[in-house]
């Protein structure tokens, strides 16, 4: 019964999205306030009935009820709860509930949350996130409906994919998709100015902490999921340029330009047409990235729910919107012109090479992973694009971009001064050039880039401590008075600052581990040893045991420096009963200098054992990097001036002459 | 051409050196050779698994191509000796880092195609007159209907 109440409540879902976006546009056409009034409670009660849907889902597959054939599909009841909980998103219906749970969520939040709208924009954007709801309803209910009945059911279910089963994996697709639908408010909000055809610094004002919450998502949701590959995939591989990982990373480029332009639009009422533009482009990636991962034209380690139908529909969504979207701005966008003026040396101006920087290297990912595909439905060549091109390229977009990082920080609006910029950026180029020749003078290994990454990594630390540093008038003014400002510090450049800072530790992690990655690979024997990287790891044997739903055989390695016993690891490798698959669990010891990796493998006769040993310099400042980074998102979101509904405090009446 | 090569080994650095799928047995007796066979095998896509490197991977087409690429290095073939052999078997296919050639001559040049047009576009719009804002002070209606919407609230 709860399983058909949940699929009630999906088509009712459905209803009630078409008429939020049939109901409050046609009342912003001809004014009619009654009709636009009905967007938020429309908006409100599609979010409960989604999560009504949601729940039922779940139920379904915490009780382990076979006869619906998503469960029996992806489920098993030896299952532990916890994966029993994520199988319901772990498989494409599920996730598309998922999915479309989030962007009603994010409807109902501007329907609750929004009453500082100017009437006619909120109704314009309930209106345009509702038809996204209605497509993505329609999409559900039409091929991928995870409510039908199988009869007669089963007695057990067919288990979900043991890789997923995982506790990073259990929440990577939660975050990801708040990032990817996140956007989809920044979408529907320029779909909304462009519409009404006016758009000003109050409109970038409610963008922004949106476009920011969906962006700390999204870069928390990608760290998860490269976090997982690093420790579950068996050799500590962290980004394979994989077409889904491309799929994620695009919104993410995009994502990030449209933060910095909209800074650039809210404070100078500059870039507006850029901005919308870039607002559009987001969310159309995430929907390219929606459409790669579920339509199977890209073969990839991560693709689910490969069928041709699926895909020519996803497609259509999105021709549909991105479509629309930039057929609308062609046609409204020249009206949007006008703006602050500014010289090229500016605050301004170093957001703009930000932007060209980012949106080029988005660029080239994009062109990256489909060119395979134009190529071979055009010429009929297979060629193939890989990890070695998109580093190739890439690089080169991303290394100008963070050596300029801390200057636009730096710099002032309007008009900049390069040089008193500089002046306050010595001491950080200082310890970036010192460390660079520390690098270069101490590792006789590693590629000639590694000493000037490194530095690049210390530079953007450095550099985000000397703005923070400069903001407080450290060192200039009295300490008390520094202490004081310190505390006082907007939150949003505290964010931001630290954001920048992020970037810096993350980049430390990558050139670490890429450049100085040290491998052994060895047969070993019980008794034997091998050293590493200055340890010793000696195996001391196998033994059998049993997990609740997987029996493993797990490897006992001692750590040793010296004589002294660091730890003892226990990589294994896991054969899972349903379905049956084989996945390996390495053995880490994660230290700041980096970790230790020891993977068992094959037996190969003679009581030996295939053994790999890796140390992974300074990998974890990988994802402290990405998370410092989404922290940094969260601070600024709860900037005062940001807070949503804030300005309700007797400010509404000067944030509605702003906006009108 | 020395510097392509070089460059081209720096990115096979950066682009992670690791392996699932190298057994114990496979690894060359000499540390230069078996060096240059890991770059090589970082390159060359495996025809199984389609997505990884035959570095990466441990299907056993994937062995029969690293072996490959080692016997042929043992037989003093250069790193692009044996990579020809290889690409003269399965085609440009195997090669995750596509020629340079007239199909792919766009997939390269984007890099510097897009960051150049996009900076051509900011200077032309830069060196535009500073827009004006031309229009008058006056509501038009549709505007000032807005606006008894709002203080009607």
């Amino acid at each position: 019964m709860i399983v058909e109440a949940g699929h009630f409540a999906l088509v009712l879902a459905l209803a009630v999205a078409l008429v939020q976006t049939a109901a409050p546009f046609w009342g912003a056409r001809v004014g009619d306030n009654r009709l636009m009034l009905m967007a938020a409670p429309a908006a409100l009660s599609q979010f409960l009935l989604v999560l009504f849907a949601f729940a039922a889902l779940i139920w379904a597959f915490v009780s382990s009820d076979f006869s619906v054939v998503n469960v029996y599909e992806n489920s098993h009841s030896a299952k532990p709860m916890i994966y029993k909980i994520s199988g319901a998103w772990g498989n494409h219906e599920g996730s598309m509930v998922l999915w479309v749970l989030i962007l009603a969520l994010f409807g109902a939040l501007v329907a609750a949350f929004g009453q500082n709208l100017p009437m006619r924009l909120k109704a314009n954007v309930l209106s345009v996130q509702g038809a996204i709801s209605l497509a993505f309803l329609i999409f559900i209910v039409a091929t991928s409906n995870p409510f039908i009945r199988l009869d007669p059911a089963p007695f057990e279910g067919r288990g979900l994919n043991p890789i997923l089963q995982d506790p990073a994996l259990a929440f990577h697709p939660p975050f990801l998709y708040a990032g990817y639908v996140g956007f989809s408010l920044a979408f529907s909000f320029a779909v909304a100015a462009l519409i009404e055809g006016r758009i000003d610094a109050a409109w970038a004002r409610w963008v922004r902490p949106w476009t920011l919450a969906a962006w700390s998502f999204l870069t928390v949701g990608i760290a998860m999921g490269s976090w997982w590959a690093y420790y579950e995939l068996g050799w500590g591989g962290w980004w394979f340029w994989d077409p889904v990982e491309n799929a994620s990373f695009m919104p993410w480029l995009a994502g990030t330009a449209l933060l910095h332009s909209a800074i650039v639009m809210e404070k100078r009422d500059s870039l507006k047409v850029w901005t919308v533009l870039l607002a559009i482009l987001t969310f159309a990636l995430s929907l390219v990235g929606a459409f790669l991962v579920r339509s199977g034209v890209l073969t990839s380690v991560h693709a689910f729910a490969v069928d041709p139908e699926r895909g020519v529909f996803i497609l259509a969504i999105m021709a549909i919107f991105t479509g629309g979207a930039l057929t609308l701005y062609a046609w409204r966008a020249p009206a949007l012109r006008a703006g602050g003026v500014f010289a090229p040396i500016s605050r301004e101006g170093s957001l703009i090479l930000n932007n060209l920087l980012l949106t080029s290297a988005c660029g080239v990912v994009f062109v990256g992973t489909l060119y395979p595909l134009a190529l071979e439905a055009i010429t009929g060549e297979k060629i193939s694009v890989g990890a070695p091109y998109f580093n190739a390229t890439f690089l080169p977009l991303m290394m100008p971009l963070l050596l300029a990082m801390p200057f636009g920080a730096m710099l002032a609006w309007k008009r900049g001064d390069l040089a008193a910029a500089s002046q306050r950026l010595v001491a950080a180029a200082a310890v970036a050039g010192v460390s660079g020749l520390a690098i270069l003078a101490t590792q006789e290994r590693g590629p000639w880039l590694a000493p000037i990454g490194f530095a690049l990594g210390v530079w953007l630390i450095g550099g985000a401590l000397s703005e923070i540093a400069s903001r407080c008038r450290l060192f200039e003014a009295p300490f008390r008075e520094s202490v004081s400002r310190f505390v006082n510090l907007p939150r949003a450049s505290f964010g931001a600052a630290l954001a920048h800072l992020g970037v810096g530790v993350a980049v430390l992690g990558i050139v670490g581990t890429s450049a100085w990655q040290v491998e052994r690979i060895a047969a070993l024997k019980p008794g034997e040893q091998l050293e590493l990287n200055g340890y010793k790891l000696t195996f001391k044997g196998v033994a059998p045991s049993r997990g609740p739903n997987f029996e493993e055989l797990t490897g006992t390695f001692e750590l040793t420096t010296g004589e002294r016993l660091i730890t003892t690891l226990l990589p294994s490798k896991r054969v899972y009963s349903a379905p049956r698959t084989q996945t390996s669990e390495a053995g880490i010891l994660a230290t700041w200098g980096g970790d230790v990796y020891v993977v068992l493998g094959d037996e190969l006769g003679g009581g030996a054992y295939s053994v790999r040993a890796y140390f992974h310099p300074l990998v974890r400042f990988i994802w402290i990097g990405a998370l410092i980074m989404a922290f940094g998102g969260v601070l600024s979101l709860a900037d005062r001036r940001l807070r949503v509904g804030e300005p309700r405090k007797g400010k509404t009446a000067r944030h509605v002459v702003a906006a009108a | 051409m020395r510097r392509l090569v070089k460059f081209f080994i720096v990115c096979v650095a950066l682009s992670g050196s690791g392996a699932l799928a190298v057994e114990p047995d496979e690894i060359l007796a000499d540390p230069a050779v078996e060096a240059r066979a890991r770059a090589i095998s970082a390159e060359l896509r495996c025809l199984v698994c389609q997505n990884q490197s035959i570095d990466d991977s441990d299907a056993p087409l994937a062995r029969d191509l690293r072996v490959l690429v080692r016997d042929r290095l043992k037989n003093g073939d250069t790193n692009e000796q044996a990579v020809e052999f290889i690409v003269a078997r399965y085609g440009d296919f195997v090669l995750l880092r596509p020629p340079f050639s007239l199909s792919t001559a766009l997939l390269w040049l984007t890099p510097a195609l897009l960051f150049l047009s996009g900076a051509f576009f900011i200077w032309r719009s830069a060196r535009k007159p500073a827009a004006i804002n031309t229009q008058s002070g006056d509501l038009s209606e549709e505007e000032k209907i807005r606006v008894k919407d709002i203080t009607s609230r």
